[in-house]
């Protein structure tokens, strides 16, 4: 019973990807639909995640999470001179839960970010986006797609992502 | 289990259709994402730690694993997880014992309504009356299964209502093996619900929550040493709250209430007190600069679904710990958890940002973080002059809003300096000063309380855009417990793929020369986009984790293990 149970799951999850790797070439993936909180403790849907056409990154983190403050700390160094040459907006996806959440943003502030935070306090968008361990990065592009994704960080990740960030500023399509 | 098959027959069924059918809809314009996560591992004996192959309970190879997967399609999003511990890794629930889908869900969404049917993850306000939520590493579930409704009548209003039992290991529910859990919240941000207010700077949210367990039993008898107790049990146990967030410019405030009816349970030995809780929390910030206050009182708000249960698991309600979270291996070696039948805490912190091209940030800047935090018991006294703290089938004990008790059970001082030395060096230095009641929060009863000071340098120096190095030293010393550690580790990135990792950590004050183990540790991992192979060689200390306000012990061991996680 149990077996046939979990052959089941495996196929199904099997020709369900296939099914979607045929098309993933005509569409990509967008954000879902989900409700979480701004910083100020104010629902927020997903839906609004948007920067005029122009490229967006979107960054789960925690303020307990030393590889994901190392990425957006090093982002921070050269934020300026990515608003000013691609247009980007950062979304920091915080996944700190009732115990740190009240820290978040003092932390921010006192760090001297200048990104939009958000709070996904018992991780929905987390679950609904698939994210596992974070630090994990999305790049999306001026169409709301995502067409670049990372997990984890290592100092000089970042400048794979201003790559990225100036091919779709420039027009051209990410592989 | 049925419902699941019939669910996966209803998607295979579907995925095979021919592509001209209706049913192609749902695949072109559906979207799946997920993840996959699968840790293993191969336990070796060793002498000097003690490990053999009977400690090993001779099954030297475990395996924890998981899938999880979302489909989304217009309005509507399934799912479901599922999970494999075949056997368990040393230090989860021998209870995990097994594999199955114990997470699947359907919802629908829109702009007036969410349902979801199956299992959800939901907390209202900061989860002081209800939170269900799951954490991987520590092995902890507390999904509900049942229903729940968000209704948004209209822009600042959220009525969140749910219904179900709780996920515990693979147990079925049955036999009154767990309560059936109901709540509602509300949640009102006034700026949203009042057009005079729309644009004012000062912003007003509040909201409130009442949660209800159902366990049946009207009666039952609780033998402690030579006494039996009949003890009359309340078989609705009523839990409510509220809650308010004050926000002006940079100054934000947030309190949050909760009362608990008479909830007589393993975990504060039957005793009929009501319980309370409080959260006060205020913080201030503008660029660069970021200070926070806050304080909570809890008594006697343990809140699980099975009145027997003192393990982890059937928590109704979270109730996180003050202190800080910390990641060094040194720094949380003691990590403190939540004493959910009475503490009082306290913490603070600031958090300055100098900036760059002053005098005192030099040319890169200089962050600087000061955090302390303290948590007493606290104040108890007897009901009468005949009846001790505590005692079985009564009121157990009398105390003040507010009380503070004698008894520490944990205090911190933290200082950190982040600093920048020129464009391809970067240090973090911390400083600790820890107090911790090993025998309250441990339930080690003899255990002297440890007072250790800690120290980390932790050095990057990137070589070059793809290429980096980093350091860390640590030291704790103290006169108790283990006495004192010493840990080193090395660290080389090859952005954005690899990584190895080679680090010690020496118990090198241990009063038994026997004891004075290395517990070194070799890593090996590759990266690319978001999956994530990792491969170690060593040995792991003994130990606690804690995420929020739950811990779990891991025992020592010695082996390999394989990591592999994987995003779609």
């Amino acid at each position: 019973m149990k077996k046939t149970s979990l052959l089941l799951i495996f196929l199904s999850a099997f020709i369900l990807s296939f099914a979607q790797s045929e098309d993933a070439s005509a569409k990509r993936k967008t954000v879902p639909d989900v409700n979480i909180k701004d910083i100020y403790g104010n629902v927020f849907s997903t839906t609004k995640i948007e920067n005029d056409g122009k490229p967006i990154i979107i960054d789960f983190w925690a303020t307990w999470c030393k590889p994901c403050v190392r990425e957006l700390s090093a982002i921070s160094d050269v934020y300026d001179d990515w608003v000013k040459e691609t247009g980007v907006k950062l979304y920091a996806v915080s996944v700190d839960d009732a115990r740190s959440m009240s820290q978040v943003k003092p932390f921010v502030d006192g760090k001297g970010w200048n990104y939009t935070i958000l709070i996904d306090q018992n991780s929905d968008l987390k679950r609904a986006m698939g994210v596992g361990p974070i630090p994990q990065t999305f790049i999306l592009n001026g169409k709301g797609q995502i067409v670049w994704t990372h997990t984890t960080y290592a100092e000089g990740n970042e400048n794979e992502i201003i790559e990225v960030l100036r091919k779709l500023a420039k027009g051209e399509e990410i592989k | 289990m049925k419902k699941v098959i019939l669910l996966c027959i209803g998607i295979v069924f579907i995925g095979m259709l021919p592509g001209r059918l209706q049913a192609q809809d749902f695949l072109k314009n559906a979207q799946i994402t997920g993840s996959f996560q699968a840790d293993a591992a191969l336990y070796q004996t060793d002498a000097a730690m003690g490990i053999t192959s009977q400690s090993l309970n001779g099954q030297p190879i475990r395996m924890n694993g998981f899938t999880e997967f979302n489909y989304e399609y217009k309005n509507i999003t399934a799912g479901m997880r599922f999970e494999a511990y075949l056997p368990p890794l040393l230090g989860y629930d021998p209870n995990y014992q097994g594999a199955g889908v114990p997470y699947w869900y359907a919802k629908y969404k829109n702009d007036l309504l969410e349902v979801t049917a199956g299992n959800f993850y939901e907390q209202f306000g900061q989860g002081m009356t209800f939170r269900t939520y799951q954490d991987w590493t520590l092995g902890y579930d507390n999904s509900m299964r049942g229903l729940r409704v968000k209704f948004m009548p209209s822009k600042g209003i959220t009525i969140t209502g749910v219904w179900g039992f709780q996920r515990i290991f693979w147990i079925p529910y049955q036999n009154n093996n767990r309560g059936i859990v109901k709540g509602i919240d509300a949640d009102f941000n006034l700026n949203d619900i009042f057009n005079a207010l729309a644009n004012a700077k000062f912003k007003i949210t509040l909201g409130g929550s009442y949660v209800s367990d159902y366990q049946a039993g009207k009666t039952m008898t609780y033998p402690i040493g030579d006494k039996i107790y009949s003890l009359t049990l309340p078989e609705n146990v009523a839990c409510y709250g509220g809650r308010l967030n004050l926000n002006y410019a940079g100054v934000n405030f947030y309190t949050e209430y909760a009362h608990k009816i008479n909830d007589p349970s393993q975990m504060n030995l039957y005793i009929y007190k009501p319980g309370d809780a409080i959260l006060l929390d205020l913080s201030y910030s503008k660029k660069n600069l970021g200070v926070e206050i806050k304080s909570k009182w809890i008594d006697n708000f343990s809140y699980k679904s099975n009145r027997s249960y003192t393990i982890n698991g059937l928590d109704i309600n979270y109730l996180p710990a003050i202190n800080k979270e910390h990641t060094y291996a040194l720094s949380s070696m003691y990590p403190y958890a939540t004493q959910t039948t009475g503490e009082v805490g306290l913490a603070a912190g600031i958090l300055y940002s100098i900036p760059k091209n002053t005098k005192l940030g030099g040319k890169t800047g200089l962050s600087i973080a000061v955090d302390f935090s303290q948590v007493n018991s606290i104040r108890e006294t007897p009901i009468n002059d005949t009846t001790p703290v505590g005692q079985t089938g009564t009121l157990g004990y009398n105390t003040k809003f507010y009380s503070v008790g004698n008894q520490v059970y944990w205090q911190e001082t933290q200082v950190e300096i982040s600093k920048k030395f020129g464009k391809q060096v970067k240090g973090i230095f911390d400083y600790l000063y820890q107090t911790y009641n090993k025998a309250v929060v441990q339930g080690h009863p003899d255990d002297p309380i440890i007072y250790s000071q800690i120290g980390i340098a932790d050095l990057t120096y990137n070589v070059n855009k793809k290429l980096s190095l980093r350091w860390e030293v640590q030291g704790l010393w103290t006169m108790q417990d283990n006495r004192n550690w010493a840990a080193g580790l090395m660290e080389v990135t090859i952005s954005p793929k690899w990584f190895f990792s080679l680090q010690d950590q020496w118990n090198y004050g241990n009063s038994d020369a026997s004891k004075q183990l290395h517990y070194y540790n070799v890593a090996a991992g590759f990266v690319y986009n978001t999956t994530r192979i990792q491969i170690a060689y060593g040995r792991q200390r003994e130990g606690i984790v804690c995420v929020g306000g739950v811990c779990r012990f891991v025992p020592q061991s010695s082996g390999f293990t394989l990591t592999l996680t994987s995003s779609f």
